[in-house]
Parts: C-alpha cells; sequence; structure tokens
C-alpha cells in the first residue's frame, strides 16, 4: 500500500456470489422437450456471464487495496467447475454450498440462504452479478442485501474506496449516479463494468485440481486445494425458509413460444414490389 | 387484515426529478383492469419530496386513490428509504397486489421490498391477470387439488425468451410483480377525473440511510423508441457500421416520428449504441410499423417487438425466424430494398 492510497489497513474482504447457469444464448429446437419445457442438460452449463464481471469488480478491489476474495456458489456438486474458474484467475478461497434442502429455492428462499452464508465470512464488501441468464430476475441481489441489512448498489460501473466508505458509480437508466455507501454494502454488477480478467497461467495449473468433499468421495482435499462445501445447517438456516418450503412463488404453467406466422405477404425484392408495398401503406394512413 | 381479498391494488408510481415516468401510466391502465376484475379500488403510491402536484395526472390516469408519502429523505431514490417507507406502508393497509416497473428503480426498489415482506415476487412481467390457480402440492380433505381463486397470474418470459411462464405467488400475500416498460397500454387521460389523496408518513425517524448521492449526471441523448410510431430496425445483415447508418436516411424519409433500433448482434458488433436495442436484454416496442433490416430473429428480440401494429422483414434468408412474425415479406438483401423503399416514399410524398 503505498501512502496515496486511501484504502485502509489490511485492505477490505469481499464475497462473490457466483452461479452455474445453462447457456441460454444456445437454445435451440432440441434444447426444447415436447412438453414445453426446456432440457436443461442438452445446454452447456457455464459461468454466468455478469457473475464474471462481480468477481471482476472484486478482484480489481484486491489489487488496489489489498484484502481477500472469496467465492460462494449455491449448487450441485458440478457446479465447482465454476469455482475453480474463480480460483484460476485470482480467488483466493472457494466455497460450494450444496444441500438438498435448498433444492427448489425461488430468489426469495435462495436470497436467504446466500445471506446466512455470506455472513459467516463478514465481509466488507458483496458482489453479485446483476442478474443471472437462465431467470434474468435481478433479484437476489438486493434480497441478500436487505437480509444482511447493509447498503445496496446495484448496476455497478465503477468503484473507489475510501476508508469505512465506498464511492460507488451506477448506472441509473436515465443517467449515472455517484454514491457514497457505508460498508459493509453489496454491488450488484453488469457487463458495463468490464470483463472478468483471463485465468493466470501457473494458477490454472494449479487449481485444476481443486475439489470439493462432493467430488472426492467425501474427502476433503488438503491445503490450498479444497473447496469449501457447507450444508443449510452449518450456516444456520432454518428449513422452513430454504428450497421450496420457504418459497412462496409457484409455476403456474410453462409454455414455449412458438411463433405462428408464415402468413405473410410475400413482397418481390424489386422496385415495383416496394412500390407497391409503400402505395399499400400510404393508402391505410400506415405511412404518410 | 380482514379480508383479504378486499385488499387494493397498488402500483408504485415512479418519478424522477418530479416529473412521472411513463410507466408510471402503463401500470395504471393494467392495474385499472386487475383492480375492476376484482372489484376493489386501484391505488397509485407516489413517494418523493414536494410531488403532491403529480397526484392529479395518476387520478386522470385511472388511480381511484393517491397515497402519497412525501418527505425530503426521499427527494432522490435511494434503496433503503424507499424500501423501509414502502414496507411500512404496506404493513399498515394490506394491499393484495402491488405492481412496479421493471426499470432501474423498480428492480432495485420491489425485490428489497419482497424480502422484507418474505413474499413473492416476479420479475420483468410482460402480462398480469386475474384467474385461479390450482395447487397440486396442496391437497384438500378429499385429495383434490387446493383451489386459489382470483389470484394474480403472472406471466413473463424466462430462459432467454424460449418460454413464457406463468408464476404465481398464492399463499404470502401482497402479490407483488415488476412489468416490463412498453408492453402494458396507458389508459387515455380523463381531463377532470378526481380521486382522494391520503397522505402517510414516510416512517424514517431514526433509520440510518448507508448512502449519501454525490452527484447524478443524466444522459442527454437517451433514445426513447417507445414512443416512436414507426421504427426502423437493423441487424448483423446489414453488414456494416455504413450501411446500418442507411437506416437513418429511411426513418428521416418516413417523417420526424420515425426511429431507430437494432438487435443485439448489431449493437454487439457496434453498428450503433445499446440504448437502441431491442429485445429482452433492450426496449420492448409496439409501434405502428416496424421495419425490419437484414435481422434474423432470434426469440429474445422477437419478444421485444412482436406486438407491433405491422411488420415488414426484410431478410436474404428466406427460412429466417423474424417471417414467421412479419405480415409483409421481403426475400433479399435489406441494403439494396432499403433505398428502394427511400426512392417510394420520396415519390409517393412528392
Amino acid at each position: 500500500m503505498n501512502e496515496s492510497s486511501n484504502g485502509r489497513p489490511g485492505g477490505y474482504n469481499s464475497v462473490v456470489c457466483i452461479k452455474q447457469v445453462p447457456d441460454t444464448n444456445k437454445v435451440t429446437g432440441s434444447a426444447m422437450k415436447a412438453d414445453g419445457t426446456i432440457n436443461r442438460a442438452a445446454l452447456p452449463a457455464i459461468f454466468n456471464p455478469e457473475d464474471k464481471c462481480a468477481l471482476e469488480a472484486a478482484l480489481r478491489v484486491k489489487d488496489r487495496w489489498g484484502g481477500t476474495v472469496t467465492v460462494v456458489t449455491m449448487g450441485l456438486p458440478a457446479a465447482c467447475g465454476i469455482l475453480r474458474e474463480a480460483l484460476m484467475c485470482g480467488a483466493d478461497k472457494a466455497y460450494l454450498l450444496t444441500d438438498r434442502k435448498a433444492a427448489g429455492s425461488d430468489t426469495l428462499a435462495t436470497s436467504y440462504i446466500l445471506s446466512k452464508a455470506v455472513a459467516m465470512f463478514k465481509p466488507d464488501l458483496v458482489f453479485c452479478g446483476r442478474q443471472a441468464i437462465d431467470g434474468d430476475t435481478a433479484q437476489v441481489g438486493p434480497q441478500i442485501a436487505e437480509k444482511l441489512d447493509c447498503a445496496a448498489v446495484t448496476y455497478l460501473t465503477g468503484l473507489e474506496m475510501d476508508g469505512d466508505f465506498a464511492v460507488a458509480v451506477r448506472d441509473i437508466g436515465t443517467g449515472v449516479e455517484r454514491d457514497r455507501v457505508h460498508l459493509p454494502a453489496l454491488f450488484t454488477v453488469s457487463e458495463a463494468f468490464g470483463e472478468l480478467r483471463p485465468a493466470v497461467v501457473k494458477r490454472a495449473m494449479k487449481y485444476k485440481k481443486a475439489k470439493a468433499p462432493a467430488e472426492n468421495g467425501g474427502v476433503a482435499l488438503e491445503g490450498d486445494l479444497a473447496i469449501g462445501q457447507i450444508s443449510c445447517d452449518d450456516i444456520g438456516a432454518e428449513a422452513e425458509r430454504c428450497g421450496f418450503a420457504g418459497s412462496p412463488t409457484r409455476v403456474s404453467n410453462i409454455i414455449s413460444v412458438v411463433l405462428a406466422g408464415g402468413n405473410y405477404k410475400d413482397i418481390p425484392a424489386t422496385d415495383e414490389g416496394v412500390a407497391s408495398l409503400v402505395a399499400e401503406l400510404c393508402a391505410d394512413h400506415t405511412i404518410g | 387484515m380482514t379480508d383479504r381479498t378486499k385488499g387494493e391494488v397498488w402500483v408504485f408510481a415512479e418519478q424522477e426529478d418530479g416529473r412521472l415516468s411513463g410507466i408510471s401510466f402503463e401500470l395504471l391502465g393494467k392495474g385499472r383492469e386487475l383492480a375492476d376484475r376484482l372489484g376493489v379500488p386501484l391505488a397509485a403510491v407516489l413517494m418523493g419530496s414536494g410531488v403532491e402536484s403529480l397526484a392529479v395526472g395518476l387520478f386522470e390516469h385511472g388511480a381511484d386513490t393517491v397515497r402519497l408519502v412525501d418527505d425530503p429523505e426521499l427527494k432522490i431514490y435511494r434503496s433503503k428509504a424507499y424500501r423501509h417507507s414502502m414496507v411500512e406502508l404496506v404493513k399498515e393497509i394490506g394491499p393484495q397486489i402491488v405492481v412496479f416497473g421493471a426499470t432501474h428503480i423498480g428492480r432495485d426498489l420491489a425485490p428489497a421490498v419482497a424480502s422484507a415482506l418474505r413474499c413473492g415476487l416476479t420479475a420483468d412481467c410482460t402480462d398480469l391477470r386475474i384467474g385461479d390457480y390450482s395447487d397440486p402440492k396442496t391437497k384438500n380433505a378429499d385429495g383434490t387439488p387446493h383451489l386459489c381463486k382470483g389470484v394474480l397470474l403472472q406471466m413473463r418470459p424466462a430462459f432467454g425468451g424460449n418460454i413464457i411462464a406463468t408464476i404465481v405467488n398464492p399463499y404470502n400475500w401482497p402479490q407483488m410483480a415488476t412489468v416490463r416498460e412498453g408492453v402494458m397500454k396507458p389508459l387515455d387521460r380523463v381531463s377532470g377525473r378526481g380521486g382522494t389523496l391520503v397522505r402517510h408518513p414516510s416512517r424514517l425517524e431514526g433509520v440510518d440511510i448507508p448512502v449519501e448521492v454525490l452527484e447524478i449526471v443524466r444522459r442527454t441523448s437517451s433514445v426513447d423508441l417507445k414512443g416512436s410510431p414507426i421504427i426502423v430496425a437493423g441487424g448483423a445483415g446489414m453488414g456494416s457500421k455504413e450501411n446500418f447508418a442507411k437506416l437513418f436516411d429511411l426513418a428521416a424519409a418516413l417523417g420526424g416520428s420515425a426511429a431507430v433500433g437494432a438487435s443485439r448482434a448489431a449493437v454487439d458488433l457496434g453498428y450503433c449504441e445499446h440504448d437502441r436495442q431491442i429485445g429482452q436484454t433492450g426496449q420492448t416496442v409496439r409501434p405502428r410499423l416496424f421495419i425490419s433490416c437484414g435481422i434474423s430473429g432470434a426469440v429474445q428480440h422477437l419478444v421485444g417487438m412482436q406486438e407491433s401494429a405491422k411488420i415488414i422483414a426484410i431478410n436474404t434468408d428466406k427460412d429466417a425466424p423474424v417471417f414467421k412474425v412479419a405480415h409483409y415479406g421481403i426475400v433479399g438483401d435489406a441494403n439494396e430494398i432499403v433505398p428502394k423503399m427511400i426512392r417510394a416514399i420520396k415519390q409517393k410524398g412528392g
């Protein structure tokens, strides 16, 4: 830390909530089941794009002001893939929150469970992606902040530290806003913040071997290569607020988007064709 | 609360700098329909500082009641202050439905309110209706599914727009949703239509708000596609930024009220700025006329424009999905068709 730094001794401890999601940009006919639901297994599982930006935000704070970066994901053991990715890019510690009790959680239950997990680390800063591409709700971040009763700064585009405060720039749709925020604080980060740095080669070689007990016959690895594994009981989450039991919303019905159409009027790609189309639109006052 | 089905329908009347956002009127239009269906009053919740005069516009667009929370602490939107006041108001009055715009403010506020009230929230709805929900997990004494009558059916696209899910929140009321901008229709303004103004305290005394807003810089050139009756939109098929720029000529030929939009692919290719993007992660539009140029029509894009009254699709690929929502289709290169169209319009006008 040089003298001009406006951080504080010891830096800042960050927790980043990340999620493994099906790559919904790759949904094609083969990924749709006959009943109109999505066959998640047919889609590649990826590190949610905006959660990568959230990790980048935490790593930049660590680079400049010191401290630690811890990543947490809630999901099945397969989600350890993105924890390893995060370790390769510079995260210090990774935790898998996996528990049957968490199954079927909507945003309210998810934010409750994650808030209990985050609280365990007593972070100064919490980062979440703005939203996940499988749900696009953007609800979990603000809901974690409400449960932690800390400041929530959504749509983060820039961040500076100043002692026990953060000075955050956020997109407010109609412009940008600069806020002075007392720590601890939670930030939701969108693609506008910046892309996640690539993995460091040395770290990639090392952390590709990192594993959670769930991937290793229940046995924790030694030292740095251990991905921590926690359950709802470990974080003191009440069962009735987790999973389906803790989720007030129900899916009543799902339909796949089937475009009826095909009955358009075919206009020849000629001067005459286009002229007749324009004439028709003028005649019915659509234009002119 | 006695009978929860008698609770009001609420819309959050969003304002910035003392001006109501367009979404507030869109929400009132849908809120009116829901409230009439349920036979309950429609209330707009108006929060801010010195904003009482905005109540008139809310009455004229359909509100029976305006619930005003006016406090200097609420002058600029801050998550915790608005959340706290809103939560206290919901607890006191007990509405059965609360809807917010899926704007930057609404998507910040609604989740925090729902979290504090421990109720459900459905994001980015494209339709809301009142209907019944048969709950397969909760059985009656005779083993039949429990029927929840007159609940809010909340429709939203999910999985990148590939499915439409209907979500309900049958037990933990209020039922809450955010609604996409540009999807619901405002009612025509009825000049002189009045209602009841009720003032409520903010209850912010002693509440520590951890955020201080230092500065706000508004963007001046923000593009509002929603208000345009005619939209010319381009996609990757335009081929270059220079070609894309020709779409502005077409818009100009169509008159001053025509605007230029884009698909995500065109934005990603740098043909234009993100504020022109139409679709799931951009704006939702439904103009009188939508001219689609070189857009193949990913479902994420189509959900943002398929409600347009008339759609002309121009694409070299006759199998492009965009033709499935088109009323007029031209199989050809938009770069050749657009100049033809400009000429035809000029001849017609001249």
